[in-house]
């Protein structure tokens, strides 16, 4: 049997991501609570803090008074560093949500990101040489 | 979720925190169509249990892909799972597993863009599901390797013949797998690692 046949492509090739067309008012049940994302998100609009998947969070304060219940709920779990990524599951709330929430404590200063390391053009070998070894004792 | 009760809110285990000591992240993504395995693989070289990340997605992209037949993979929320492998006190690597069709991968901010490389996961019984993911990594810049993933009914193909169909050049390791073992899940990652070295190397040559 022969296997089906692909044709390589090259780099620089993409084309820049479609933006998404808003989305229609849905049918009840078919889009869970949009408004109620819109609050968690603040009224700061827009701007938001160059943040990954994978920056890690860490809370530099206890929640302060003034908190919302989401505020003092991602502060509470980043007590010890933890990825935005992980914040978005032990929350329950979609990554651009949790972003946004981080972006308001980042301003207050009651978090401070680590940056993710970003892929080089060449990555480092130093790094690649250290997940290696990491990998061997798994 | 109740927020008014944030003290409730399940987070990490105990063990399953990362030490303070953590300040750098890296990540590498796995990607294939459904059913492939990659939340397999994913789960068995995390020290976590995968987790699922989340994003919402408009009603734009929905309903134009044949592989979302089902009710539930309809939602307008699209899932990522995901794992963590602690490299050292400092450094941490996470593993996403995504699908393949490129319209999810923006919904991640820098999902690729900030990834070490990529690890197409196939099956060889519909090998041609892989193809636009590669074409994709391919125009994008982003290194990887690919994964055979080994059901006990998929036609096996020798590499060469793998190769020439998917249409890798030589230096592209080719290997199969069977993702439900943590050390072959583990091999992949390394030949991943062993192939960016290589291009590390090589671009400090030239």
């Amino acid at each position: 049997m022969t296997p089906p046949q692909r044709r390589r492509r090259a780099p620089g090739g993409d084309r820049p991501a479609e933006v998404p067309a808003p989305a229609p008012p849905g049918k009840e049940g078919e889009i869970r609570n949009p408004e109620r994302l819109f609050v968690i998100g603040g009224e700061g609009g827009g701007e938001r803090a160059d943040i990954d998947l994978v920056t890690l969070i860490v809370a530099r304060a206890d929640p302060p008074v003034s908190a919302t219940p989401e505020q003092a709920a991602l502060l509470r779990l980043c007590a010890a560093p933890l990825s935005v990524a992980e914040l978005s599951a032990y929350l329950s709330l979609p990554f651009s949500v949790v972003t946004v929430l981080i972006t308001d404590l980042l301003a207050a200063e009651l978090v401070q990101a680590r940056a993710s390391i970003v892929r080089q053009k060449v990555a480092d070998r130093n790094l690649l040489e250290a997940v290696m070894h990491g990998l061997q004792k798994l | 979720m109740d927020f008014k009760n944030s003290d409730t809110i399940p987070g990490p285990r105990t063990e399953d925190r990362l030490p303070h000591t953590a300040e750098a992240a890296v990540k590498i993504v796995i990607v294939g169509g459904f059913g492939v395995g990659k939340t397999t693989m994913v789960g068995s070289v995390s020290e976590i249990r995968p987790l699922t990340t989340e994003e919402t997605m408009t009603q734009a992209g929905i309903g134009v892909d044949d592989n979302y037949g089902s009710a539930s993979k309809t939602a307008t929320t699209v899932a990522m799972d995901f794992g963590r492998i602690s490299i050292t006190d400092q450094l941490v690597l996470y593993l996403f597993g995504t699908p393949g069709q490129e319209r999810f991968w923006f919904l991640w901010n820098g999902l690729f863009e900030g990834a070490l490389g990529a690890v197409v996961l196939v099956d060889t019984r519909r090998l041609e599901v892989s193809f636009d993911v590669m074409g994709r990594l391919e125009e994008r810049g982003v290194p990887f390797v690919v994964a055979v993933n080994t059901f006990p009914d998929a036609p096996r193909y020798p590499v060469a013949e793998l190769r020439t169909a998917l249409d890798l050049p030589d230096e592209i390791p080719i290997l199969d797998c069977d993702v439900r073992r943590r050390a072959s899940s583990r091999d992949v990652l390394m030949t991943l690692m062993r192939f960016l070295h290589s291009l590390a190397v090589k671009g400090a040559l030239t």
